[in-house]
């Protein structure tokens, strides 16, 4: 039975490869990279794009999305991306990291570009662990949080506070746009879209650095059910202040 | 831009050389003995006249990652550092590798280990030519003994990196970068074009996935051990390549050489008038100066020391190249090492002494 | 022939740019060179020193065991380079200050008055073209006119109105070489 083409009320992205994702179920980065997909399709961008990968569960979003990609070193994407920019400043260009490699290794890097105000979108997938090394804890892990590498919940005492590294980058005057985003509802997915498709036309507009915060959630790393994951970060989430922060 | 004569310091040469060479970017943080890079670049303001990009940035591990993103789309990038910052630079330069990128890579040595001194020094040849960084992989490396060569080693780097799709490195020490003289920088080229380095360089990341060849994504990443296996054979199979036509050496006075120096950079300078001061004495020494310190140029040194009933590898740290001199001879010939070592300097007479001792001239 | 200098001072007391001046002179002239500093903090007070080989072949070694030509214009210099200068070599060295007088009697020694006469004349920051006047009237390793050609390209545009002062400052040079001591 073939379908009316003006019924179709949802389709596939376009730039979404066929490839399987080796994602967990319930793991966010799948439905990021969809609206990734979807909005450079939307925008027109497929062929003006230089995505900057990393080092995390992400690091194989170029088997996934059919732009261009360089992969970086973990923590290095911003110092990657500032120089593809500047030297390329015709494309769009954007980074994808976790919070383990934005918030931890690579934290000289981001506030350094963000500071400079590059002409780049940062995509900042935060999901409070190491999700690719199994779970350990991260720079923005909770305060109580169990991980593997701290089994009775994370104290200050011995591991100080989570990093607030999305609104320290609001702070400096290089960043044009901060916004804190979530996929666990339809409404939130509506509205990271819009945040993106703004990072990017911030991008090509020059008007510095664009940050885009996900908030996500890591099923295997909290060891719960992707039904218990979404619950728990949509109840976190009220304690946080969610959308556009500058 | 014509070619001209100038009186400047090696590293202000090195930096004129980058400009007129057409490179494309140039990202680094200061350090001493080489700061006068950055600091040309920045007085010359190439970003007016050819474009070129260049930025003081936050750390050292910033500087090779942006190198390795402006190599990624197929541009000339280059950075430059001491000790210090190359080790900070050592992940990079094996990302660079492991993703088969062109760059540029200047060391102006001093003494170490740790912060050391600013006083120049040999002491980072094992981490130049021996992988500094993890995995199995080679940098082509050079080693000026003049300002003059300070100039001309930027083009005969980048175009050896590009040819082989590896990073390249200009080792000097201090003495090379601070020391001025005479040196004819070469005519000035243009950059190339965003369309010529997509023709020339189809590997290169544009954002516009039309010149992929294979594959639109630069990554050293792949979890299969076979496909892992094979790519570093291919890269071997490069580096052998270049073993057997790449090395560069400049022989003075080897035919008769009974002893016969081996020694690169500075120390083959200063080991050049031990030469002329022992002649004068009548003691028949020799001097094999190795240009390219990777790959090491075996078969010169054996042609050198055809004839020397001894080889003294004279270097500014506690014997490193003397692992390779020995390899080259195969440990036929005795080989003995002569040093100083964190930042201090041997004069000409002390090495004629040296080899007078050693080899009981 | 090959020159082998060394000058050596407090740093501020312009020894690398006499250095410098000297090689620019020397490339006019068509010559090789070589100028080697001390360099670092040493730049920023306490001693420096500074090579320059001069020669009409290619020059072999930057760094020299020792000397034809050493300059002076502090005690510690003096003390240090003394045993540097070659037999029959010169020592030129400011007897400003100077406590401990140089022993030797295989060289030349010329002792100046270049750090008083600077500043009598109001040329305190000038002192190394009162030095290069005393070191050409010594041993025209350049010619004057060479040194001085050589001064305008080394200075910026908008330092050429001290031209003329620094010519003066060289021309004073000559006068301040005191005594012969060998």
């Amino acid at each position: 039975m073939s379908v009316n083409t003006k019924d179709i009320v949802y389709h596939r992205p376009r730039l979404l490869t066929d490839n399987n994702m080796h994602y967990c179920p319930g793991c966010s980065h799948a439905a990021i990279h969809k609206i990734l997909a979807d909005v450079l399709s939307d925008m027109n961008l497929a062929d003006n794009v230089i995505g900057i990968g990393s080092v995390g569960c992400s690091v194989f979003i170029y088997n996934y999305i059919d732009i261009d990609w360089i992969e970086a070193a973990h923590g290095r994407a911003p110092a990657v991306a500032t120089a593809v920019s500047r030297l390329n400043p015709q494309k769009l260009v954007f980074t994808y990291q976790g919070d383990g490699d934005m918030a931890s290794i690579g934290t000289t890097e981001i506030i350094h570009a963000a500071n400079r105000g590059e002409n780049i979108t940062v995509i900042f997938i935060n999901n409070s662990v190491y999700g690719m090394t199994g779970g350990q804890m991260a720079p923005t892990t909770p305060l109580g949080m169990k991980t593997v590498t701290c089994p009775d919940g994370r104290n200050v005492e011995q591991n100080g506070y989570p990093l607030p590294i999305t609104d320290l980058l609001t702070r400096l005057p290089g960043t044009c746009f901060v916004s804190r985003e979530a996929v666990t509802t339809y409404k939130h997915v509506l509205h990271a879209k819009k945040a993106l498709r703004k990072a990017f036309q911030n991008t090509l507009e020059k008007r510095g650095t664009s940050v885009v915060e996900f908030v996500a959630t890591c099923c295997s790393g909290w060891k719960m059910s992707p039904v218990e994951a979404n619950e728990w970060l949509n109840t976190r989430m009220k304690q946080m202040k969610m959308g556009r922060l500058k | 831009m014509e070619s001209e004569v100038r009186l400047m310091k090696g590293n202000e040469a090195l930096a004129h050389a980058a400009i007129r060479y057409g490179v494309d970017a140039y990202f680094g943080y200061p350090i001493t003995p080489q700061s006068e890079i950055i600091e040309t670049l920045m007085a010359q303001r190439p970003w007016q006249s050819t474009g070129m990009t260049v930025m003081q940035v936050e750390s050292e591990v910033s500087a090779i990652h942006m190198v390795y993103g402006a190599a990624a789309t197929g541009k000339r990038a280059m950075t430059s550092s001491s000790g210090p910052g190359i080790s900070l630079m050592q992940g990079g330069i094996s990302y660079l590798c492991g993703a088969n990128l062109p760059c540029l890579i200047v060391n102006v040595m001093r003494g170490g280990p740790g912060l050391g001194t600013i006083q120049p020094s040999q002491a980072d040849y094992y981490q130049a030519v021996k992988g500094g960084g993890h995995g199995d992989y080679k940098l082509f490396t050079l080693a000026p003994s003049s300002v003059q060569e300070m100039a001309d080693f930027v083009s005969v780097a980048f175009d050896w990196a590009f040819r082989n799709c590896n990073p390249a490195m200009i080792l000097a020490d201090g003495t090379i970068g601070q020391m001025m003289e005479k040196v004819v920088l070469p005519p000035a080229r243009p950059r190339l074009t965003d369309d010529e380095i997509a023709h020339k360089y189809p590997w290169a990341i544009d954002g516009a996935r039309h010149s992929r060849i294979g594959s639109n994504r630069i990554a050293s990443l792949e979890l299969d051990a076979a496909v892992m296996e094979q790519r570093n054979c291919e890269r071997q199979h490069k580096y052998e390549l270049a073993e057997q036509n790449d090395a560069r050496a400049e022989a003075t006075l080897t035919a008769d050489a009974e002893v016969l120096i081996v020694a690169f950079g500075s120390a083959a300078r200063i080991c050049a008038k031990a030469v002329d001061l022992a002649r004068a004495e009548g003691l028949k020494l020799g001097l094999l100066r190795p240009i390219t310190l990777w790959p090491f140029p075996s078969a010169y040194l054996r042609e050198a020391a055809e004839h020397a009933r001894g080889i003294l590898c004279v270097e500014l740290n506690a014997g490193q190249m003397i692992d390779d001199v020995r390899i080259a001879v195969e440990s036929r010939i005795l080989v003995e090492h002569y040093g100083r070592l964190g930042g201090a300097v041997f004069t000409p007479t002390e090495i004629v002494s040296a080899a007078k001792n050693i080899f009981k001239l | 022939m090959t020159t082998e200098i060394l000058i050596a001072g407090f740093g501020g007391q312009g020894v690398l740019s006499l250095g410098k001046i000297l090689a620019h002179a020397a490339v006019m002239e068509g010559r090789e060179v070589s100028w080697l500093p001390s360099y670092g903090p040493e730049q920023r007070g306490g001693t420096c020193n500074v090579t320059v080989v001069i020669s009409d072949e290619r020059i072999s070694s930057p760094i020299v065991d020792s000397y034809d030509i050493v300059i002076t214009l502090n005690q510690q210099s003096l003390s240090k380079f003394e045993q540097r200068v070659k037999p029959r070599g010169i020592l030129i060295f400011d007897r400003y200050g100077m406590v401990d007088l140089p022993k030797r009697t295989d060289i030349n020694m010329y002792a100046i008055s270049a750090v008083e006469t600077a500043h009598a004349e109001d040329v305190d920051k000038m002192l190394s073209m009162v030095v290069a006047g005393a070191l050409l009237s010594i041993s025209p390793i350049v010619k004057p006119e060479s040194l001085l050609a050589a001064l305008q390209s080394v200075l910026p545009a908008h330092k050429h109105d001290l031209l003329p002062t620094n010519e003066r400052a060289f021309n004073l040079g000559a006068q301040c070489v005191v005594a012969k001591e060998h």
